[in-house]
């Protein structure tokens, strides 16, 4: 459809996925990590997908990038909940910098 | 004698090192079996390369096994991207159905990672 606009949204997402990787490599602990990638990169890649759609326009392709990436933003928020529970289930510890732990609160009562 | 400050260092190290790997993308051309539409979607697939490595960086130095299993949820979702960019130079359809069936399978092994962790059975 749009060349130019495609490459915009390919690169923004580029950007948001490159962002989050280095977090996955930067951050102290499990949960900072999840929150830091998965955020990012879940966003970063619906970008991607938004761009190969302007790229091919809505043929039979570009309807299948949509559905990609309407399915990805329902789904990858469950996964890291999911995640984020076992490894607290699991006895992964805080790092020293955390201000409150709420979920223990929650468990208690 | 003043001491050296290594967390600063490491940090600028970093950040010269997204700068530094941006610039050679941006300016080198790659030999590529593909017929790329234009030469900066072919910068863009190799960043995109780029990212995988931190992310098998992870699995590699992850001191926990959730590290482990967070980064891998991280590549799942990247493939799906992969798969979408290749699919421009190619001209195929058939990439995208790989994306579907791959976030599928990647959003059932994630989830099925945490209840491993949790310390759960698979049928409960």
């Amino acid at each position: 459809m749009n060349e130019t606009l495609g490459l915009i949204f390919i690169s923004i997402g580029l950007v948001f996925d490159l962002i989050g990787c280095f977090g996955l490599l930067r951050m102290p602990d499990v949960y900072n990590r999840l929150q830091a990638t998965t955020k990012c990169v879940t966003l970063g890649t619906s970008s991607i997908l938004l761009g190969v759609l302007f790229f091919k326009g809505f043929g039979p392709t570009g309807i299948k990038a949509i559905l990609v990436g309407v399915f990805l933003l329902l789904t990858a928020p469950v996964a890291a909940h999911a995640l984020a529970r076992g490894a607290y289930r699991s006895g992964v510890k805080l790092c020293e910098k955390s201000v409150c732990d709420d979920y223990a609160k929650d468990a208690l009562s | 004698m003043k001491k050296l400050n290594f967390g600063n260092l490491r940090y600028y190290a970093s950040l010269l090192l997204v700068i530094v790997t941006i610039l050679f993308l941006s300016f080198n051309s790659m030999p590529s079996l593909l017929s790329w539409q234009s030469p900066w979607l072919e910068r863009c697939f190799f960043i995109l390369l780029f990212c995988f490595l931190l992310c098998l960086i992870r699995v590699m130095i992850g001191p926990t096994s959730a590290d482990r299993a967070v980064s891998v949820d991280t590549l799942g979702i990247l493939i799906v991207g992969f798969c979408a960019i290749l699919s421009i130079p190619t001209g195929r359809d058939w990439y995208l159905d790989i994306a579907i069936a791959w976030a599928l399978q990647s959003f059932i092994g994630a989830l099925a990672l945490a209840k491993y962790l949790e310390g759960r059975g698979f049928d409960e």
